[in-house]
């Protein structure tokens, strides 16, 4: 099976391929292709899962892999490799299911945007790297598909690129998983530095595997840190920039200007949760001092974005921080050893979630591009369907107790926090979040759903953005009726396209949570290879227990206070201003701007960024160059003595010489003036004058 | 073949004349004809290629003595690297002068000059002895000179002059170098050098030199040193290196596209060849012993470089200090691969990853730097001249093929994995890492600003609302198309399959790795 598991990656790849040569028009062979490849894809994944089921052995998790060389450097090569093993199958069938159906939703949803067929090629490039990421076997070709999911997912946020929001939200989130992702390059590196290998499994000589792991563990770095541990972290960095964890959580919220399909594909089901496959796969490199650190960072994520999520009024937003919150758990849990309790959620998270969103995007259908949930209500009568899919989704999502699957992972994470022997800090920071994650869905949900319908006027108070979504192009074709009855058009359900896809996942929603219970951890045995049977009595110790009933009693309470706060405040027309805002002003307008995290960053890190640029082209202009424009100064300095030196001096002195030469030259040549009686007196003087001299003088020889 | 590379250095030098002797009104055959002659080049340096034999240290090898007296010797032959360089060449020359079609002014001319610098670079990349490769390296600086000269923007004489006499002051200190060497050891062949400064003998010689010369003891010890300098100059500024560069922004920005593409696709990597071929092999130990200054100045060309790429307002300038951050990572790649090791394996491999890792950014950078130019010359021409990062905005709108390809250039400069830059930059980090941790990890700066403007670039020119001046600015015809086709393919061809190159160089690469001093 193995040999085949490159299927899936490629089916869409090959998919991505044609729509991109194909010329544009072509709707519906791209919707086909794209679905088609996605659908036969899943087939595969089945398959493998299916396989990975039967050679479930006793002794730990059945793992097949399969490598080759890429390239060779020196007297090495790079190699490559997939790997099969049940954290693979599962993430392999979540994605591939949940993509089919996304992409079947998105065939209505996008119906009438005029780049349909490049919106399906950018979804099966997406899934294409996606599901690379997940087979894969080597920390470099995860890394290779982590940086394509990242430009997949830069490419469909910034898919209305003529908005500007949009292009700004794109290139904020591949600058910001940027960031994480160098940490991850830098942790690669070293790991391959130390290890000699990227392979996970490679016939004990892989990085993951005993030989390699003992190696980093006992050298240490700076400040006594074992080496396990600082590669753990940085490679836990590339994990908190792609899963929106605290600090670089902020692009994901602005993430919401991609369409919606992508909001649910991309960044709430698949690409954001590949940080926590990440720390999933790296698992055994971890050492307790990084997974404290990744706790904490997990916990403080969940409460933080919750407690953002209870402000916000776009209902995509508080959907995306509660994405964040949900990651966070998922984190949190595999910091406190709970490994499958994190998996199991992300399972989850990943159905309910991408229901929410695209019951999310059918009401956003439905009210003409409306996502300000103050000026919706009462869309239960509207959107019957959506209704009951979304109220699904959301108790998943809340955590209602027994029948939903969110109930079930959230509770193994609390119960894995719980016995946690470091802190109880993220065991009770995950009790508020359970709270507040039932608060806000239940605002929302009551907001949206209840109450009337609010859509007609304007809403009561404008919120501090403005009108996301105005300016859509996909309105285009449909603005035409919509818009001439505009005011009076009221919400209607969407198309079966859209509609059927919620249905499937909302089972999905309810019965995932069965195959994770205490009683029959099937879920447990499975991604650890340990074997559990079914026994009724594990649902009643008393750790178990107590752990469900305070998740419950803190659900209870989050949709108890939620509903009394909001649930009658759509009644009437107008809305009242906000019950929390009303109590505590201040605290709520630090809410709703996600306590300026972003304007701090703009502040700070991003001004010191545009510093630097300034101050390198600074650099440029003054001292570099100035140093060259002063040795230019020197040298044309220099020509100047020179020539000094050449004119006065050498020159002029010469010309001296030369003239006084020439007087005396002349005096000389005017002696010579051929006429012979003058050289006959001169001789006829001389003559007398030696006669003379030596008359006079002959005593002196 | 015995004549090959001779062969393939005439040639072009045949077509420039020939295109030269052509009546001047003839403008359209001598395009073609000079186009003909470098695509003929583009043949035979292929054929080359395919006739390459990685494992033979050098292929095509011709020596005649030349100047008995000086022990002079005509001698050239390529390994993978220089049979790298040369292919690099013939494919970006004939890119470069399709991009300059357009070009109305003495066609004839400027087509000469391309050719005349073609020759000139095949004729670096191929001299295995200093004496003929110094005059091919200054032959290819003459043309540069004209082409920014005659064909360049409006500061184009300030920028030609600045270019012209900065090139001359680091060739004329690299000269001066080489001849003390010559006095020193009697040769010029570079084989030679090499093997004499692996013995040991180099540095006595030069020591000797200093002593025949009356120089004083303390400033005797200096000359190897001083020998060095000298070289190092003449290379760093061709690279360039910061702070040798000040050059650069104005000669790529005022040289016409087509001259900017030859300027950062080929003519920046005779500075990294010749740190290579020539400061790598004979002069390790001035290298090791001056190693952290020169690790410290490749991180500050990566890091200051990209800095001041996000300050630019001008494409062009954009994408020339993106060029110098990019180059940066070669020479950063060179000097971790001086760094002194002990003997293990281990080093080995790692210098071997980091030094194939700098070819592979060479050709990379030759690739994609061209083509970001090429596209930063039709928006300059279809904008009539105006090539502002904020002039634009939305031309993805209404141009969605030129917005793509362009796009991909631009990913594959700033190292998407998949496409080829990549696998250079991942190679040349993996080794630097293991043999520098420090100039490695402060380098990866440079890989996250260079992300940063050149996003900004992509959403500033093609995102955002459609500039209503520019309604018209047409899409890629297909004669563009064709023209940037074959680099789409090697873009990605190299990124998915980078053994197809890496396969040529690697033994060369082990080759120059063992014959690294320790």
């Amino acid at each position: 099976m193995v040999g085949l598991l490159w299927l899936i990656p490629f089916l869409p790849l090959l998919a991505a391929g044609v729509i991109a040569v194909c010329k544009r028009p072509r709707r519906r062979l791209a919707a086909g292709l794209a679905i088609g490849a996605m659908g036969l894809s899943c087939l595969v994944a089945l398959a493998a899962f299916v396989a990975s089921l039967q050679g479930h052995a006793a002794a730990g998790p059945a793992r097949e892999y399969l490598n080759f060389s890429w390239f060779e450097i020196g007297s090495t090569s790079v190699k490559l490799g997939w790997v099969l093993d049940p954290l693979t199958a599962l993430m392999a069938v979540m994605v591939t299911f949940v993509g089919s159906l996304i992409f079947i939703y998105s065939a209505g949803y996008m119906a009438s945007d005029e780049n349909f067929t490049r919106f399906f090629g950018f979804l099966s490039l997406f899934a294409a790297a996606m599901l690379g990421l997940v087979i894969a076997n080597s920390l470099l070709l995860l890394f290779i598909c982590w940086e394509l999911v990242g430009l997949t997912s830069y490419l469909l946020i910034g898919f209305w690129f003529h908005k500007p929001s949009a292009a700004a939200a794109a290139k904020k989130a591949f600058i910001t998983t940027r960031v994480g992702d160098l940490c991850f390059f830098v942790g690669m590196l070293w790991l391959y530095s130390q290890s000699g290998t990227l392979l996970f499994y490679d016939h004990g000589a892989g990085c993951l595997e005993k030989s390699a792991l003992e190696k980093l563990a006992v050298q240490t770095t700076f400040e006594g840190l074992a080496l396990s541990t600082v590669i753990g972290l940085l490679l836990f960095g590339g994990a908190v920039g792609k899963s929106g964890q605290v600090p670089l959580h902020v692009w994901l919220p602005d993430a919401m200007e991609g369409p919606t399909p992508v909001s649910a594909l991309i960044h709430a089901a698949t690409m954001v949760a590949a940080g926590v496959f990440l720390m999933a796969r790296v698992y055994p490199i971890l050492t307790p001092d990084a997974l404290t650190v990744i706790a904490w960072v997990g916990a403080i994520t969940a409460v933080f974005a919750a407690l953002i999520a209870v402000a916000q009024t776009d209902i995509k937003r508080i959907l995306a921080y509660s994405t964040v919150s949900q990651l966070g758990y998922m984190m949190m849990a595999l910091g406190v050893g709970g490994y499958v309790a994190g998996v199991f959620h992300l399972i989850t998270h990943a159905f309910f979630k991408a229901l929410l969103f695209m019951g999310a995007g059918s009401v956003i259908h439905g009210c003409h591009e409306e996502q300000d949930i103050r000026r919706m209500g009462g869309l239960r009568q509207y959107l019957p369907a959506t209704f009951l899919t979304y109220a699904i989704g959301m108790m998943a999502l809340a955590g209602v107790p027994v029948f939903f699957s969110g109930f079930w992972s959230k509770d193994e994470i609390l119960h894995a926090a719980s016995i946690w022997p470091v802190s109880h800090g993220p065991f009770l920071l995950g009790l508020v979040g359970a709270f507040l994650t039932a608060f806000y869905m239940t605002r929302q949900v009551a907001l949206v759903f209840w109450g009337k319908y609010r859509g007609h006027q304007p809403a009561a108070h404008a919120g501090p953005e403005p009108e996301p979504g105005s300016a859509h192009p996909r309105k285009k074709k449909s603005a035409a009726g919509h818009k001439a009855a505009h005011g009076h058009a009221l919400p209607h359900e969407s198309p079966p396209a859209m509609v059927w896809p919620l249905k499937i996942l909302a089972a999905g929603a309810i019965l995932l949570g069965f195959l994770g219970t205490p009683a029959w951890p099937w879920f447990h045995s499975y991604l650890t290879g340990h074997h559990l049977s079914l026994e009724l009595g594990r649902l009643f110790e008393s750790g178990t227990l107590g752990v469900m009933l305070l998740s419950t009693l803190a659900v209870a309470a989050g949709i108890g206070s939620g509903w009394k706060l909001y649930g009658r405040a759509g009644q009437t027309r107008e809305l009242p201003p906000d019950a929390l805002e009303t109590f505590q002003p201040q605290v709520f307008a630090v809410l709703r701007d996600k306590f300026r995290v972003d304007e701090i960053y703009q502040a700070t890190v991003i001004r010191a960024v545009a510093w630097g640029g300034e101050f390198c082209h600074w650099l440029d202009q003054f001292v570099w160059q100035g140093c060259v424009r002063i040795l230019a100064q020197l040298t044309l300095g220099l020509a100047w003595i020179n020539r000094a030196i050449d004119e006065l001096l050498v020159n002029r002195g010469f010309d001296r010489v030369c003239r006084r030469i020439q007087d005396s030259g002349g005096r000389v040549a005017s002696l010579q003036d051929g006429q012979v009686q003058h050289y006959l007196r001169v001789i006829g003087v001389a003559l007398a004058m030696l006669v003379l001299l030596l008359a006079w003088g002959g005593g002196l020889w | 073949m015995s004549m090959a590379l001779t062969l393939l250095t005439l040639l072009p030098l045949l077509g420039a004349l020939a295109v030269a002797s052509l009546p001047a009104g003839r403008k359209e055959l001598a395009r073609r004809l000079g186009l003909g002659f470098s695509l003929a080049a583009m043949g035979l340096a292929m054929l080359l290629w395919n006739q390459f034999d990685a494992a033979a240290s050098f292929n095509f090898v011709e020596q005649y003595s030349w100047i008995p007296s000086w022990n002079l010797k005509y001698h050239v032959g390529v390994d993978g690297l220089g049979m790298l360089m040369v292919v690099l060449t013939a494919l970006v020359i004939p890119f470069s002068l399709v991009s300059s079609w357009h070009i109305e002014d003495q066609p004839k001319v400027y087509f000469a000059l391309v050719l005349g610098l073609e020759a000139g670079l095949f004729g670096v990349f191929t001299a295995l002895n200093f004496f003929h490769w110094f005059i091919f390296w200054e032959l290819s600086l003459i043309p540069a000179y004209f082409l920014i000269k005659l064909w360049g923007g409006t500061l184009r004489t300030p920028a030609a002059m600045q270019f012209f006499i900065y090139t001359m002051v680091g060739s004329v200190a690299m000269l001066l170098a080489f001849q003390a060497l010559y006095l020193a050891t009697g040769t010029f062949d570079f084989a030679t050098l090499a093997r004499l400064a692996k013995s040991g003998q180099l540095s006595q010689s030069m020591a000797a030199l200093a002593q025949n010369h009356g120089w004083k003891n303390g400033l005797g010890q200096w000359m190897p040193t001083l020998i060095f300098g000298g070289v190092f100059l003449g290379l760093a500024v061709k690279v360039p290196l910061i702070p040798f560069h000040t050059w650069l922004p104005a000669a790529y920005a005022e040289a016409p596209a087509g001259t900017s593409m030859i300027l950062t696709g080929v003519l920046s990597k005779m500075g990294v060849y010749g740190f290579l071929r020539l400061l790598l092999p004979v002069f390790p130990h001035e290298m090791q012993a001056l190693l952290p200054w020169l690790l410290g100045l490749a991180v500050l060309t990566i890091v200051a470089s990209a800095g001041a790429a996000m300050a630019q307002k001008d494409l062009k300038r954009v994408v020339a200090y993106s060029s110098i951050n990019h180059l940066g990572y070669c020479l950063l790649g060179i000097f971790a691969a001086a760094q002194a090791t002990d003997a293990r394996p281990l080093w080995a491999d790692e210098k071997a990853a980091a030094l194939n890792g700098v070819i592979l950014q060479m050709f990379n950078h030759g690739i994609s730097a061209s083509a970001l130019f090429c596209f930063v010359g039709l928006i300059e021409r279809r904008a009539g001249g105006r090539r502002g990062l904020e002039d634009f905005g939305g031309l993805r709108q209404i141009a969605p093929v030129f917005a793509g390809l362009m796009g991909i250039t631009v990913f594959s400069s700033l190292g998407l994995p998949g496409l080829n830059g990549f696998i250079g930059e991942f190679l040349i980090f993996k080794g630097a890492f293991s043999l520098v941790s420090w100039a490695a990890v402060l380098s990866v700066a440079g890989l996250l600003l260079t992300a940063i403007f050149l996003l900004t670039l992509l959403q500033k020119v093609f995102n955002g609302p459609l500039n209503e001046r520019w309604s018209g600015f047409p899409d890629l015809s297909l004669g563009e198309r064709v023209m940037l086709a074959p680099v789409i393919a090697i873009i990605f061809i190299v990124g998915i399959y980078p053994q197809c190159i890496l396969g040529a160089i690697n033994s060369s690469v082990m080759q120059m790795v063992s014959n690294l001093a320790r």
